[in-house]
């Protein structure tokens, strides 16, 4: 993002004395261009200006030749011979380009450079190097290494370097100790992205005069209009615009300038001024040329592009690029052309625009740029569509600092004044004649006004502001006012605001210059309009989080990424879970690129975690969405925004997504209770895992209940024996409880008889009614209890023949408690014992023994059908 | 035989005295019985005493009976209370021997814990709850309508690239801009509830949303890509900036105490106009109190009520997001975002329920 330089930012605003970089960067947050960070310098002295007294070429054994110089760096820095006199240093330098005579900065012992670079003396090639002649690239002010700096070069007017003296502050000269503030422009703020737009908000945010340089560049702007009608007018070049292809109708290029400067020396060097604001935005100084139009861009906000003029065959022809088409651009990567890519062409041989010169407003190709040897340069400052140059940038993945300021909307009216700042540095630095026939092809249109009630900046803003005030504010960023009777006004936004579209546009404006702060506090009271609060799905979800809690379970939050590693430890078929997954195109790990389909797999990562970092007994739960891909979903269309979709558009939107079901599940591992002097030790095994069920099912009032399946069903994760599907009322399966598959254990490093459950929570809570609870008498009668012990075959569960019991027992059955489990040779192989301890209790009577012989006699006769004998 | 025995008052009384000492001695409930049948058993003086009243000349035998009631009733008391004595005595012995060190650690059950995030945002719902509004939730993944077209985030726009948003594969079709693509993406932000609430529910909404949301930011101390964020929007015939610096502040009282507050910066979102950032004033920040950045929020763009379907003539209304890991880590001084997010037990455990 831009870096806002206070010398630079000086030329067009009247800034506050000693103004600090602090003060600016809260001067500009206020009125909406956020501080990025304030850049300091990490450069202390001494360095200094030297002049290089003597430099004696030697010659060493490994083929280098060095210079042992002396360098007078100042009485205050100079050495002292043996009667005390100021001396010259004597320094070592290998840099090619040292020799007697020059201006040099010289970096003395205690001086501290980029990098923590330390200046001492030091012994080298059989001398004491008692400081150093430094380079750009170690000052941190640019790339150039071949050599030392020579202020000679550096851009200095000439007055200017006679008036440097040795000993003369360098870090001051160069600009090395300045911080820089860099700023964030938001995308609505393309002005911003150049110092005549943050002068303006500037001005905005402070008051301070503000002088718009395209006000004054324009006033020298050579008047086309009025030589175009006399026929002796020619144009620099001649510009055709043709597009066959427009994005949204709108055309590519709505405007092309171009402006001739002949018999520059392309070789003169960029003034200093010049160069060190250009290293302090960021960018590296290249050619004069180049140096210019980026400056310019930096200046004002327009990209320019500068091409030889001897090399372009005109007509130069805008256009869509053809199928098939290449383009290698000036970064040396090759393009595919997409038939939406604008190309600035023009036409060889007479083969009218058959060579490509770029790509529009993004980058540069390889010809037609100007070189060393180039004289007269051709100027193209253009407005393009900020859609069509966003695309291309994308498409080609070149964002260039002018494909962003195109993106962002560039103003309309600028390419004249940008031109005749280009041609004036030109000129100056570069001894040019600039032309004064520009080619101008201009079809921008104005913006369009906007018809604004001041009563929206109370309607929407809540801010009392006068009328006055808000015309005054609207006029001063550069609209244009119409009307005002009743109130409203026809707005004429400025071209360099294109995000100025809509009433609420112009009251942001006002409310951001009036200040955020005068706008009043009130606490809006919501209407009571249907049910508020949490509904019952939100609120039982609280209830399971808190339950799991409460039972001893620590809530995580795990990342949703899982990839073959898991699916591997998971004991699942990769390829058959990749299809009904949802994967994603950009993900952060390579080989975690698919979304969760079960909680347990991210959850089991985290408790790895823990175990690695040596805790124990690790016992987890999360409550969060997974992913279930359909493969067969259809494709979800792409609508505009800004209109409401019809009901099939929206339900089509829907239809593609994904199943996103809130699960719950959890882990348990290592000792459900600890060896203590209360208990023994006891492992985590599948009882543990089904107890948290229960926990959960009684905790929503869900009955829900387990199947024993097949293990084929219940998948390779689990222990075939000791796991089960868990069942709605319905029979409709919503999870899986159980020990983990030893294997999975060993994968994850898990210990033996790790349990674990999941549970599809948003399939259970719409399975249940959000009705009150109806209470059922209580009876007063009193309770004949009875103990039944079955012997039934081993396949016979627990829950089937308690179903038997209590269908049996009907109305009048209490509670069913299942007390003992027993098997044992004396029953026989595959039998097992199971004893329950029943209660009954009538509502009207008191039960007396016939009736509960009667209850269990029914009992023993429907238990019969599960193979069930009642045991003496 | 009876007519041997000769009622002597001052004997069996001499006797009875006797009894009434040894059982105020009696040191167990063994030894008392014992007294009881040596002084008041069948062999007993004061058995043999009223046996022998049946002798005595009629105009004595009333006297005699008085006595005999006398010493009975003294025995019988002196034994009762003896009784009692002893009993309660052996009782605290009993209860004395099943002392137990009551400072044993005893867990048969321990508690676990809430994730402090999601114990926030359960907060932060009871806020908006306790002001009327409702809770919404949307999915995970969603389509690339909601999370940016339905907010003024065209194809081409921007702030579109300023996301750093997960694409999702799938089923293929063309985005408006031509770019194919699944046109489904990891929720960038929770935004796109807006719209989902604006459809479904309709105006006036009060409605808030806290979510997971997605950008492809690798995880360090201050960044992590699945994060937390609480969105709110409320649409009505009446509302303005005001009426969000109002439900800001109070928001930042729930959060952070008595003395926060919020401030507004001039910014920009595609789905607000006017827009801001939004400061809150932490009075218990590290080093002393001071603005910190707490979320973005605005006046709801009126291409979005376009989207839904409302008039922006008619109603207004503003909207804003707060990042939950933000708020937690200044509330409760967490340097590392990797604590909330790696699921050590040790972590949430600090918080227990999350209080």
């Amino acid at each position: 993002m831009p870096m806002v330089d206070i010398d630079w930012l000086s030329d067009h605003v009247k800034l506050a004395e000693d103004l600090s970089y602090e003060q600016l960067a809260a001067d500009l947050v206020r009125v909406g261009l956020e501080e990025e960070m304030i850049h300091r310098s990490s450069v202390t002295g001494p360095i200094v200006v030297g002049y290089v007294v003597d430099a004696t070429p030697e010659p060493q054994k490994n083929g280098k030749t060095i210079n042992w110089c002396h360098v007078d760096v100042g009485d205050a820095f100079n050495d002292k011979d043996k009667q005390g006199n100021p001396v010259p240093r004597g320094i070592v330098c290998g840099a090619p380009n040292m020799a007697a005579g020059e201006k040099v900065v010289v970096t003395l012992p205690g001086a501290v450079l980029p990098g923590d670079f330390r200046i001492e003396p030091r012994k080298t090639y059989g001398h004491v190097s008692d400081g150093m002649c430094a380079s750009e690239r170690e000052l941190g002010i640019g790339d150039s290494h071949d050599g030392i700096i020579l202020l000679r070069e550096h851009g200095f007017s000439e007055d200017e370097y006679e008036a440097l003296k040795p000993g003369d502050d360098a870090i001051a000269l160069l600009h090395l100790n300045n911080p820089i503030l860099e700023i964030n422009i938001t995308p609505d703020r393309g002005y911003a992205f150049s110092y005549r737009g943050i002068a303006r908000e500037y001005h905005n945010s402070t008051g301070a005069a503000f002088t718009d340089p395209v006000k004054q560049l324009n006033r020298v702007v050579p008047d086309i209009a009025a030589a175009e009608v006399d026929p002796s007018y020619q144009p620099d070049v001649e510009v055709e615009i043709e597009d066959d292809n427009p994005i949204h109708d709108v055309v590519g290029c709505d405007r092309y300038y171009a402006r001739a400067i002949h018999h520059v020396d392309t070789e003169a060097r960029t003034p200093n001024v010049v160069r060190r604001r250009l290293i302090r935005a960021g960018m590296r100084p290249i050619s004069l040329p180049v140096d210019v139009t980026n400056y310019v861009m930096l200046d004002l906000g327009q990209p320019l592009h500068a091409y030889d003029l001897d090399k372009i065959a005109p007509p130069i022809v805008v256009r869509r690029a053809h199928e098939g088409e290449e383009l290698l651009t000036l970064d040396g990567r090759k393009h595919e052309l997409s038939p939406e890519d604008l190309l600035i062409t023009d036409s060889p041989n007479g083969e009218r625009s058959s060579r490509i010169l770029g790509l529009a407003g993004v980058m540069g190709g390889m010809y037609g740029e100007v070189t060393a040897e180039t004289k007269n340069i051709l100027i193209e400052a253009a407005h393009f569509d900020p859609i069509s140059i966003a695309r291309s940038a994308r498409r080609h993945k070149i964002p260039s600092e002018a494909s962003r300021r195109f993106e962002r909307g560039v103003d309309t009216k600028l390419q004249p004044a940008a031109v005749q700042e280009a041609v004036e540095m030109l000129t100056r630095y570069g001894s040019g004649e600039a032309s004064h026939e520009p080619k101008d092809l201009d079809n921008t249109v104005k913006p369009r006004d906007i018809h604004f009630k001041a009563s929206e900046v109370k309607r929407l803003a809540g801010l009392d502001c006068e009328l006055n005030r808000i015309s005054e504010i609207l006029a001063d960023i550069g609209c244009r006012l119409g009307g005002g009777g009743n109130g409203e006004f026809t707005v004429a936004p400025p071209t360099w605001r294109p995000d100025l579209t809509q009433a609420c546009d112009l009251v942001e404006e006002v409310a951001r210059l009036v200040g955020y702060d005068n706008i009043p506090v009130v606490v809006p009271s919501a209407p009571v309009l249907g049910t508020s609060g949490l509904d019952a799905t939100q609120r039982r979800q609280r209830w399971v989080a808190n339950t799991l809690a409460e039972y001893g379970l620590v809530e995580t939050l795990s990342y949703p990424f899982v990839g073959d590693e898991d699916f591997k430890a998971f004991g699942v078929d990769a390829e058959r879970i990749k299809h009904s997954s949802v994967e994603l195109e950009n993900p952060l790990a390579g080989d975690r690129p698919y979304l969760r389909r079960s909680l347990l797999m991210t959850l089991a990562l985290t408790v790895q975690r823990n175990i690695r970092r040596g805790l124990q007994n690790v016992g987890i739960y999360e409550v969060g969405r997974v992913f279930l891909w359909d493969e067969q979903a259809p494709a979800i269309p792409a609508l505009p925004g800004g209109v409401r979709p019809s009901d099939d558009e929206l339900a089509a939107l829907d239809a593609g997504l994904p199943e996103q079901p809130t699960h719950v599940a959890g882990i348990l591992t290592g000792d459900a209770e600890d060896a203590g002097w209360l208990s023994e030790k006891r492992p985590v095994d599948w009882s543990d895992a089904v107890e948290v069920l229960h926990r959960i099912s009684d905790r929503l009032g869900a009955q829900l209940r387990l199947n024993q399946a097949d293990p084929d069903e219940i998948g390779p994760s689990w222990h075939p024996g000791r796991s089960a599907q868990i069942l709605l009322s319905d029979g409709s399966v919503v999870g899986t409880v159980g020990e983990f598959h030893p294997k999975v254990n060993a994968a994850l490093g898990l210990p033996a008889h790790s349990a674990a459950f999941e549970l599809d929570f948003t399939a259970v809570s719409s399975s249940l009614e959000d009705a009150p609870v109806q209470a059922k008498p209580i009876s007063a009668f009193p309770p004949v209890h009875q103990d039944l012990a079955f012997t039934v075959p081993r396949s016979v569960t627990a829950q089937q023949l308690q179903d038997v019991i209590a269908q049996a027992a009907g109305d009048d059955l209490e509670s069913i408690r299942l007390f003992d489990v027993f098997t044992g040779a004396q029953l026989g192989e595959d039998v097992k014992s199971l004893a329950f301890a029943v209660t009954f209790r009538s509502p009207v009577k008191t039960l007396g023994a016939e009736d509960s012989e009667h209850l269990r006699g029914v009992i023993v006769e429907q238990a019969a059908q599960l193979g069930a004998q009642l045991r003496a | 035989m009876a007519n041997d025995v000769t009622f002597d008052a001052e004997a069996v009384s001499a006797e009875v005295a006797i009894g009434i000492s040894k059982i105020q001695e009696a040191s167990d409930l063994q030894e008392l019985k014992s007294l009881r049948s040596q002084y008041a058993g069948s062999d007993s003086a004061m058995t043999q005493a009223s046996k022998a009243i049946g002798s005595l000349p009629k105009d004595q035998k009333k006297e005699a009976g008085k006595v005999m009631g006398g010493l009975r009733a003294d025995f019988g008391r002196a034994l009762s209370l003896k009784e009692h004595e002893l009993s309660e005595a052996a009782e605290a012995q009993a209860l004395a021997e099943e002392t137990v060190d009551m400072t044993l650690p005893v867990n048969r059950r321990p508690l676990g814990a809430r994730h402090p995030l999601a114990k926030l945002l359960e907060d932060v719902e009871d806020f908006f709850v306790s002001m009327g509004w409702q809770i919404a939730q949307g999915p995970e993944v969603e389509a690339e309508w909601y999370d940016f077209d339905a907010l003024n985030f065209g194809p081409d726009h921007p702030a579109r690239q300023m996301q750093d948003t997960f694409y999702v594969k799938g089923n293929q079709a063309k985005d408006a801009a031509g770019f194919v693509g699944s046109n489904m993406v990891m929720r960038t932000h929770t935004s796109p509830v807006q719209a989902r609430s604006l459809l479904q529910r309709g105006v006036p909404l009060y409605v808030a949303c806290p979510g997971r949301v997605f950008r492809t930011d690798e995880l360090d101390a201050t960044h992590t890509p699945v994060f937390h964020q609480c969105e709110a929007i409320a649409v009505d015939k009446h509302l303005t900036m005001a009426d969000l610096k109002g439900v800001l502040d109070k928001l930042a009282v729930a959060m952070f105490g008595e003395g926060a507050k919020t401030r507004l910066r001039p910014s920009y979102f595609p789905f607000t106009e006017p827009s801001a950032e939004m400061d809150l004033w932490f009075p218990d920040k590290k080093g002393g109190p001071g603005w910190i950045e707490w979320g973005g929020c605005g006046m709801v763009n009126p291409n979005v009520l376009r989207s839904a379907g409302i008039d922006p003539d008619l109603y207004s209304g503003f909207a804003f997001g707060v990042g939950m890991e933000r708020t937690l880590l200044l509330r409760h001084d967490i340097n590392d975002m990797h604590d909330l997010v790696e699921g050590d037990v040790r972590f949430s455990e600090q918080f227990v329920m999350g209080e």
